[in-house]
């Protein structure tokens, strides 16, 4: 059809190509093509690698190397393992933030369970996650395997479905009624007006989750559960080997590799990726500066990823658009006809008794199982959670008082900023956990060593979401007020009680929100170690849930996730939620 | 009923279409009282009214986009729902989506109802070239002008070729200039027989607009919605601003706004009275703040105390409809009367325009007091506690069973607003909370 060809150009605009020299663009493609083709052999043999090593039989006593040779190979089993759950994730939020945004009825379920289930280490899924996987696949590394991403996936998926839930109910309702009045097909609702409005917050916590699945990689790849001791081969394990044996050249190997594999997916991944994620901002002019990234431009103007796109999934995303909207066409029909469910109502009866049976026979096989527990079982549960709450809530105060001078400086300074932006990203960047059998080599010597690494992992794992909105809010404080704030003479006191202060208010808030649930959910690895051949722990929640896990006692490991669930929860409604509203009426900026 | 309609078959007929809140009590708040209207093949209809009065409703009813609460929309004589109208909306805010290209936004539609690929591009560009956007294909929105922008919503709406083409004020969020220019473009096309499109109905507050492009006006009346006044336009088009047909119409119609004893009016008026007896609990306000009313009231008695509405509105630089949420506030609380389309102040509202600003608060609270069913019960609430105070929720909650989720809340806002004018009582943002102003 040569008719189509010009069409088809229309249909993904190109920035206009930059003038290269003529005659440079040959050895330009050549270049391209001798890339190409080593990054495909070198895909080739990761895939086949990890099919054998998949497919193979179950090696759950596996020695993990402590020889930095086999880094690379490790590297790209987590890699892949923390790729496959963030898919995952991804999938799964999608199909929950959707169901949870358009039923009203999922809704008043689903959206209370997300914040109870986010309030919930991973440690504590483990050995439901475990021994299901391994009853599926007894005789293959696959069940080991999938356990591993599950676990990784529990971390990364709640925080995903919670921003696509909130997308979707702030679409503005011009869009939802231009979607409905040109019959637009679930299908391409979903593809032309849901996800392109997502994206952008989207984007932004699929980064965080995916940082989450490297602070909690070492905790994913290898663990006891009872008399089962599981090991993967893995950087995270290979970190966590080295730690035991006290082998610190290959932790300082190990750490180096976790950091350039960050770097590089950051510089690969994450950097075009949010450049490109900026069309889909919801603005009606275009913001000034738009961002630009290499990278980015490379692919657009090689467009070798556009070429695939056209070739491949553009045929089957028109093909599944079309094949909806002959389905659109008697649904179109039907949006004046009035919603009165009338024979959908014994479905949900059905649907609502069921649950509740499985409900109740859940809920009365774990006071069964919480029936083993006795008083002095319960007394250390409340002792150790009141350890962690102090632990947790003393990391966060540190954290805020030096978070808050240094992001205040950051944000009032542009050229301080353009200075330190890039440092602090990548020092954020660095999962703690992997710095932490560093720092746990000096601190173990001194006395109450152990405390103070706790309370350090649990601040370096939540630290930078408090800096990053202090100087986000920095930022954000309109110049005016502080010219007012030096016409009037403001000492440093006033000016900090008065203008800086309730400047940052919100955003110090929304960071100390997720720093203090990171820092509870952060407690299971910061308070339970091994390390140089013996297990290094704290007394506290985090810790017995550990040992629980490893233990296999279900029953204490289901008490303590319970308390840890529920004093989260509480204080994210008692403290946080009504500091968000303080935030979101009396120190909102408004003009 | 004009001439030109006699014995044709209507496109679209809403009989005793309307929008009510039920309540608790049985009893219904009325947004729009029972309508008809058709929309007959051939003609552009405006719908004109004051913001706020439920014009945008009926637009959506009669696409289908809202539930109404009673009446029926025929479609070529079917109730709808058993067909599909074949409509497009024009959207005040556009309603593009920003991450599609010009192409790509035009071509939506068409995707929607399967049309495959290369004859969707056929056509979109048809009419992108046919609205002027040649050029623009690969453009995103927000690249655009505000006018090119309101293009490429023409373009989509015109697309797959509807039968009726509602515009919902397209043109207000453009500037003066760039509307004119679009509403010539408009004309270009139906008059031209350029677009399939066989009646366009669209909604403005604008009457100059109403009048330059429509062949039959339905001004809107308020409290509840009712059609006020019908008229049909013979001129020949382009129609002349300077003209005196034009000129004369558009006073009638500007009359027709402001003018509340128009014997359809009164009928409306008599209808609310009832209404208002039945439930004296429940008035709904209009969103006003107490300062844009004494600010109206100081240039009404610089008028001597008697205005017509349509030169207030003028001098002010206002359109008619932005003051009239104002006037009505007066009026609620018997501080001005409305008569032959003139503003009068009160012996009160003059006591009030001359008072200092404590008088005046005093003066403010006595007339609420008396006046708003709503700030009454408040004010009794919050003394029937010890403490004097109770979370805004509270009336919220009370609110609610009355209205709509959004139109509850802004009723409170509003009550909010005045009762702390009148200082009845002190608000507290951060916890939500009234307390009463002890006295």
């Amino acid at each position: 059809m040569p008719s189509a060809a010009p069409l088809l150009e229309h249909r993904t605009p190109l920035p206009p190509a930059t003038a290269r020299p003529a005659g440079s663009r040959w050895a330009y493609a050549f270049l391209i093509d001798i890339a190409v083709f080593v990054s495909l052999f070198a895909v080739i043999y990761g895939v086949y690698s990890i099919g054998r090593s998949w497919l193979g039989p179950v090696r759950a006593e596996s020695e993990i190397s402590q020889d930095p040779r086999s880094l690379p190979l490790y590297a790209l089993y987590s890699l892949v393992r923390i790729l496959v759950a963030y898919v995952l994730s991804l999938i799964f939020a999608l199909a929950y933030g959707y169901t949870a945004a358009r039923s009203r009825r999922a809704e008043i379920i689903l959206i209370p369970l997300l914040d109870i289930l986010q309030s919930i280490p991973v440690l504590s899924f483990l050995p439901g996650v475990m021994l299901a996987m391994v009853a599926l696949f007894p005789n293959r590394q696959l069940g080991v395997e999938l356990g591993s991403i599950i676990l990784i996936f529990t971390g990364q998926v709640w925080n995903i479905a919670f921003s696509f839930y909130s997308s979707l109910k702030t679409i503005p309702r011009d869009l939802r009624e231009a979607a409905i009045i040109y019959r637009f097909s679930a299908w391409q609702r979903f593809l032309e007006l849901d996800l392109p409005f997502s994206t952008i917050g989207l984007v932004w916590n699929s980064m965080m989750s995916v940082a989450g699945g490297w602070f909690f990689l070492m905790a994913c790849e290898m663990f006891v559960l009872g008399d089962k001791d599981f090991r993967l081969p893995g950087l995270g394990s290979y970190l966590q080997t080295a730690a035991g044996h006290g082998n610190t050249r290959a932790m300082l190997w190990g750490l180096a590799a976790m950091v350039a594999v960050i770097v590089l997916m950051d510089q690969l991944i994450w950097r075009p990726v949010i450049t490109w994620a900026d069309k889909f901002k919801f603005e009606q002019v275009e913001s000034a500066a738009a961002a630009q990234n290499s990278l980015l431009n490379f692919i657009r103007r090689e467009s070798f990823l556009i070429r695939i796109y056209r070739r491949i999934l553009h045929p089957v995303v028109e093909w599944l658009t079309l094949r909806f909207a002959s389905g659109a066409k008697r649904a179109a029909a039907k949006i004046k006809a009035n919603r009165a469910a009338k024979p959908r109502r014994w479905h949900g009866w059905i649907f609502a008794v069921l649950a509740g049976i499985a409900l109740v026979y859940g809920a009365s096989r774990a006071v069964a199982e919480l029936a083993h527990l006795d008083r002095g079982d319960y007394f250390e549960l409340f002792r150790s959670a009141g350890l962690t709450f102090l632990r947790v809530n003393l990391a966060l105060i540190v954290g805020a008082l030096w978070t808050v001078p240094v992001g205040v400086a950051i944000g009032f300074s542009p050229r301080f900023a353009r200075l330190m932006q890039p440092l602090v990203q990548l020092a954020a960047s660095i999962p703690a956990t992997a710095l932490f059998p560093v720092i746990l080599l000096f601190l173990i010597r001194m006395r109450e060593g152990v405390e103070i690494a706790a309370m350090a992992l649990m601040l370096l794992g939540t630290q930078w979401y408090i800096l990053f909105n202090v100087i986000a809010g920095a930022m954000a404080i309109p110049t005016d007020l502080k010219e007012a704030a030096s016409i009037f003479k403001f000492g440093s006191l006033d000016r900090w009680r008065y203008l800086i202060l309730p400047g940052i208010f919100p955003y110090l808030v929304t960071g100390m929100v997720t720093a203090s649930g990171g820092a509870w959910n952060a407690s299971i690895v910061a308070e339970y170690f091994h390390f140089q051949g013996r297990i290094v722990k704290a007394p506290g929640l985090g810790s017995t849930i550990s040992s629980a896990s490893d233990a296999g006692r279900f029953d204490l490991l289901l008490a303590s996730t319970l308390i840890m669930a529920v004093i989260v929860v509480l204080i994210n409604r008692l403290l946080w939620r009504k500091l968000y509203r303080l935030a979101s009426t009396r120190f909102k900026l408004e003009t | 009923m004009s001439t030109t309609t006699a014995g044709v078959e209507p496109i679209i007929a809403a009989s005793k279409l309307e929008k009510f809140y039920p309540q608790p009590d049985g009893s219904r708040i009325q947004v729009i009282s029972p309508t008809d209207i058709a929309i007959y093949p051939g003609q552009i209809i405006a719908l004109l009214g004051p913001s706020g009065c439920g014009k945008s409703t009926m637009l959506r009813m009669l696409t289908g986009l809202s539930p109404t609460s009673g009446g029926t929309v025929f479609w070529h004589g079917q109730p709808v729902g058993d067909e599909s109208p074949n409509v497009s909306i024009v959207f005040q805010s556009f309603a593009l989506f920003p991450w599609l290209t010009v192409l790509e936004n035009v071509e939506a539609p068409l995707e929607a109802r399967g049309v495959p690929d290369v004859e969707r591009h056929k056509r979109a560009l048809r009419i992108i070239d046919s609205v002027g956007l040649d050029g623009f294909e690969s453009a995103y929105p927000k690249e655009l002008s505000g006018g090119m922008k309101q293009r490429v919503g023409v373009a989509r709406a015109l697309v797959v070729e509807p039968e009726v083409l509602f515009m919902d004020e397209p043109f207000s969020a453009l500037d003066v200039l760039t509307a004119e220019t679009l509403r010539g473009e408009l004309m270009e096309l139906w008059l031209g027989k350029k677009i399939p499109t066989r009646a366009i109905f669209i909604v403005t507050h604008n009457i100059e607009e109403a009048v330059i492009l429509a062949d039959r006006i339905i001004v809107l009346g308020r409290n509840p919605a009712h059609i006020h006044a019908e008229f049909n336009v013979n001129m020949a088009y382009p129609r002349d601003r300077k003209a005196a047909h034009f000129t004369e119409l558009v006073d009638l119609i500007y009359k027709a706004l402001t003018q509340q004893e128009h014997p359809e009016s009164a009928l409306a008026e008599q209808h609310r009275a009832a209404e208002a007896a039945r439930r004296k609990d429940v008035v709904m306000l209009p969103h006003t703040r107490p300062g844009g009313m004494a600010g109206l009231l100081e240039i009404l008695e610089d008028h001597n105390g008697r205005a017509d509405l349509h030169v207030l509105a003028a001098e002010l630089s206002l359109e008619v409809d932005a003051l009239l949420p104002t006037v009505d506030t007066a009026v609620l609380l018997g501080l001005l009367k409305l008569a032959e389309g003139d503003a009068i102040l009160t012996p009160e509202g003059k006591a009030f325009a001359q008072a200092d600003i404590q008088g005046r608060k005093a003066m403010f609270r006595k007339a609420v007091l008396a006046n708003v069913p709503l700030l009454r019960q408040m004010q009794q609430a919050l003394k029937s506690k010890t403490n004097r105070t109770l979370p805004a929720e509270f009336f919220q909650d009370l609110l609610d069973e009355h209205f709509s989720e959004d139109e509850a809340r802004r009723q409170l806002e509003t009550a909010i607003q005045w009762g702390r004018y009148a200082e009845l009582f002190v608000f507290d943002a951060a916890s939500g909370k009234l307390t009463l102003t002890e006295t």
